[in-house]
């Protein structure tokens, strides 16, 4: 539909593609370095809390091939953390798998056989493993800076007024005037990991006095020399090389602990050092979804108008937070664009307990917090027999409504109305006809029972934070990008030179990309929040756009014309309407190169939508749910890449979202701190032969965001996906399940036909 | 694939220190020891293709056999390359996403190309172990059907959710093999 553009839209294959498919491309741990290479192992803590007595590392120093052997004693004061409060190695151990000790070794096997002869005494101490546990008096304290194990709130990166609650109108005025009020406690804290396959790691190179090189398989790989700079007591000059990364779905957004790791180890032994974690680390130790817990009441009136909401939000953050606040903030912020209501009174508290870290995970808070409130709306609309379709499309952010966004400033929506995806996507679903009214199924045949759930997510941060890029023309009429971004898997690279290739009017073989290496280009936040297609796009497309307008420039004077009259294709510029009237880009000189800059300002005025519709079909013999088909619906303002896009809303179900929902869960034994299933047989994943059917609406209403009308829409569309699981299998067996996942012993529960069985079956 | 199990006279002497295998059409005598280099009886198959031969096409996920992503052909059919021993794999003729294209012309497999057209990949890493039992099913089967197709990947483990875009590139490739 798009013959506007040249390539915008069309599908073109990934620049990446052919070194994918052969098995060319270089993820971090393909990278080949020479001779003195080390190999780094972490000692971890067998305890979930406690304090280290007395290590003697004698034993793993004197093995042959071990070069470093590092603990608490050996470490600089470096401390990760929001504030800063967690040391890079510490006396004090508080999580099953914190760090203890580290070894550099020639090899891995010498490195992992250093590790049985470190010998440690522990003092153990008590440990809490349950976030209102660790918030009762008494309860055994994980840092000294966190009174009551009492996260403190704010995001200082998000500016003085971060977004800390959503409090705002009158609730008790808003209660009085609901028609039903309903209350209850809802959790979404069955831990799903988003388990990349490439596990975290890195490769570190330490030069004295204060210089650090990191090699990196990271989301966002400019902002590992920010944050490691900082968690480096600001001292260290810190260049962060970034390359294909295995998957991430946010949670390889950060790593500085497994970077801290090898530079401690480069740092001691003057050797690159490589330490990447096995999967089982990587499940067991590496950073997790935040858990939520939430008691809240709403009030809603008969029409669908939601009159209040209040409570209060338990985030479980794990033994630090360092991006948690975050979370919380644009959380708080995604419900006011779900959820159009005048009175708030919404009080997270971020706490800490003894289990390993929550990090970045796609959803980034939002999801969470939908999880919990949308079955609590669920309990309203079921009194008032609302359609949760309608409802949701109904107090979904309008144009010319607004919320307070990460930063604590109001923002105004210009964005489109996306009640006309909405509708599309209800019609492909066939909405109407499989909506049978609360705890009602769609159909029941034998003993399976089929049920229909919807959700909806949106998130602003498709505008957040700053990139910048600069692109360089060449005189042979090709074209750099240089920006700091790095693939994830989302094709964005290769779609940043498509848009490159579309302002300067080139083949796309033309245009070429710099690695995303801190020392040659300049600053970029990495995609994240959906943040790509808008925000660095944006900053490309200027950039383009500069180093286009600087080449008209140049060549005007030789075409006898104002630069207003040029235009270029092909790497020629020509006089418009008489393309004879032309001349080469080399006519610039065979020594000159063009460089244009971009640079994009954050913009939370507009916002991505992703609606899901699921139908789940219920065994209730064996309480199995299966999930049959999925509808995602969105509006993309303008298409970029057809099949980067198609990939992007098909990642609903794994990587911690819709399956978050079905089977995902780690499972923490509660009175040890050891997660019980950290290996990919026990983690549960979909395979290939249980793939539902799946459907995307993509509508293309252009948006005020850049020349191309686009927005991102990729990380929210495992979000809306969980709780329209939930609200499926309620409807599916007539009773509400409220707690995620839907095993079959929950389903089997819910049905009476466990313990003593008396309630004898479904309703 | 009918198996031929006479021919496989069991040579694995172990006076002899070595270990003959080939790797994507190249024979490979590689020593058998605990130095740098050498083959350690503890080497896994995906171990030795990737730190002692470079062939790090082959990625290594879980190293427990449980997610596909260092698939290999082994003789013609699809192997977990962490889940053998190198020693044990004497004689044997290895397949990996390095030598599945045609390394005279440097021209892409049909599959691999298929791949490429569908876009049936997001961050990659699971990609080449999803091809090489893509390619072992359709060696097998030269025109399997959608439901064959996820069976044959039913171990190969993929985050990105790029599985359907998969299943259109093996059908696809399949069609224009007949």
């Amino acid at each position: 539909m798009t013959d506007k553009y040249r390539f915008i839209g069309k599908v073109t294959p990934r620049k990446d593609a052919a070194d994918i498919v052969t098995g060319g491309i270089k993820y971090l741990n393909d990278i080949k370095f020479p001779g003195d290479l080390l190999y780094g192992k972490v000692l971890r803590s067998p305890h979930p809390h406690a304090l280290i007595k007395r290590i003697d590392k004698a034993g793993a120093e004197a093995l042959k091939g071990v070069k470093a052997v590092l603990t608490f004693a050996d470490a600089p004061d470096w401390k990760g953390g929001t504030p800063r409060c967690t040391p890079i190695l510490d006396r004090k151990v508080r999580f099953v798998g914190d760090a203890v000790a580290l070894v550099a070794a020639t090899s891995e096997q010498i490195a992992e056989e250093a590790l049985s002869l470190i010998e440690v005494e522990y003092e153990v101490l008590p440990a809490v493993l349950d976030p209102e546990e660790a918030l009762k008096p008494g309860a055994p304290q994980l840092y000294e800076e966190f009174p009551g194990n009492v996260v403190t709130p704010g995001m200082p990166f998000f500016g003085p007024k971060s977004l800390k609650d959503v409090v705002m109108g009158d609730v008790e005025e808003g209660f009085a005037e609901a028609d039903v009020v309903t209350e209850g406690t809802f959790g979404y804290e069955n831990l799903p990991n988003p388990l990349p396959p490439e596990p975290p790691g890195a490769i570190a190179l330490w030069e004295e006095p204060d210089r650090l090189t990191v090699w990196v398989s990271n989301q966002a790989s400019y902002m590992d020399k920010i944050t490691l700079f900082h968690v480096m007591n600001r001292k260290v000059e810190v260049r962060s090389i970034g390359g294909p990364c295995g998957g991430s779905f946010g949670s390889k957004f950060m790593s500085w602990q497994v970077q801290c790791h090898a530079a401690l180890l480069s740092r001691a032994t003057g050797r690159p050092v490589k330490l990447v974690l096995t999967k089982e680390e990587h499940l067991a130790v590496f950073v997790m979804r935040p858990a939520s817990r939430m008691r809240a009441k709403v009030g809603m009136r008969k029409d669908g108008t939601v009159t209040a909401v209040s409570g209060t939000w338990v985030i479980d953050t794990g033994y630090y937070s360092m991006t948690t606040q975050a979370q919380v903030a644009v959380g708080c912020g995604e419900i006011q664009i779900m959820l159009r209501c005048p009175n708030w009174d919404l009080r997270p508290v971020i706490v800490c307990t003894n289990r390993n870290a929550s990090g970045i995970v796609r959803g980034f808070g939002g999801q969470e917090l939908k999880c919990i409130l949308i079955p609590l709306l669920s309990l309203s609309m079921e009194k008032l027999e609302i359609d949760p379709f309608q409802f949701l499309k109904k107090n979904f952010v309008k144009p010319g409504d607004g919320y307070f966004w990460r930063d604590g400033i109001w923002y105004t929506y210009r964005g489109v109305d996306y009640s006309a995806a909405m509708d599309r996507g209800a019609d492909l679903f066939r909405w109407k006809e499989k909506w049978q009214g609360w705890l009602r199924p769609t159909l029941v045949e034998g003993t399976k029972r089929r049920g229909v759930g919807v959700g909806v997510h949106g998130n602003a941060d498709i505008g957040e934070d700053a990139s910048e890029a600069y692109v360089r023309l060449h005189p042979d009429g090709t074209a750099m990008l240089f920006s700091c971004v790095t693939e994830h898997g989302t094709g964005q690279r290769s779609n940043f030179m498509k848009m490159v290739a579309e302002v300067l009017q080139i083949p796309l073989e033309r245009v070429s990309i710099t690695p995303s290496d801190s020392l040659i280009n300049p600053y970029e936040f990495g995609p994240a929040g959906s943040r790509g297609t808008y925000a660095i796009g944006s900053a490309v497309i200027r950039a383009a756009e500069d180093a286009r307008q600087k080449l008209l420039d140049l060549l005007a004077p030789m075409l006898k014309a104002t630069p207003d009259e040029l235009d270029t294709v092909d790497g020629v510029v020509f006089l418009k309407g008489r393309r004879e009237k032309a001349v080469p880009w080399r006519a610039i000189g065979v020594d000159r190169t063009l460089t244009g800059f971009g640079r994009f300002e954050p913009d939370y005025t507009l916002t991505n939508c992703m609606m899901s519709f699921v139908e789940v079909e219920v065994d209730t013999e064996t309480g199995k749910v299966t999930l049959l088909n999925v509808v995602n619906a969105t509006d993309a303002g303008q298409i970029i890449d057809p099949q980067g896009l198609e990939g992007q809303l098909n990642g609903c179900l794994g990587s911690a979202g819709i399956d978050s929902a079905l089977f995902e869960e780690t499972i923490i034994d509660r009175s040890t701190g050891h997660i019980l299933n950290a290996n990919m047989i026990d983690y549960k994943w979909r395979t290939f032969p249980e793939l539902p059917a799946i459907d995307n609406v993509v509508l293309e209403t252009p948006f005020a965001s850049h020349r191309f009308g686009a927005v991102g829409v990729g990380e929210v569309a495992t979000s809306p996906g969980p709780s329209a699981v939930l609200m499926a299998v309620s409807n599916a067996v007539g009773t509400w399940l409220h707690n995620y996942p839907v095993t079959p012993d929950r389903v089997l529960a819910a049905l009476g036909r466990t313990g003593n069985g008396r309630k004898g079956g479904a309703r | 694939m009918a198996k031929k199990p006479e021919k496989q006279k069991k040579k694995r002497a172990p006076g002899t220190d070595r270990i003959a295998l080939t790797v994507d059409g190249r024979t490979y005598d590689l020593p058998v020891g605990g130095e740098a280099g050498q083959v350690d009886p503890a080497h896994t198959l995906a171990h030795t293709l990737r730190e002692t031969l470079g062939l790090t096409g082959t990625k290594v996920s879980c190293d427990s056999g449980a997610c596909g992503c260092c698939t290999v052909l082994m003789d013609g059919k699809a192997m977990l390359s962490c889940m053998m021993l190198t020693v044990e794999c004497a004689g044997k003729e290895i397949t990996t996403i390095e030598g599945l294209g045609d390394a005279e012309t440097g021209s892409l497999d049909p599959l691999q190309q298929s791949f490429v057209d569908h876009t049936a990949f997001q961050c990659g890493f699971c990609t080449p172990g999803i091809i090489m039992s893509a390619k072992a099913l359709l060696m097998e089967n030269a025109s399997p059907t959608a439901e064959e197709v996820k069976e044959a990947l039913s171990g190969n483990f993929c985050r990105c959710i790029s599985h359907y875009q998969v299943v259109k590139a093996v059908l696809a490739a399949s069609a224009k093999a007949r």
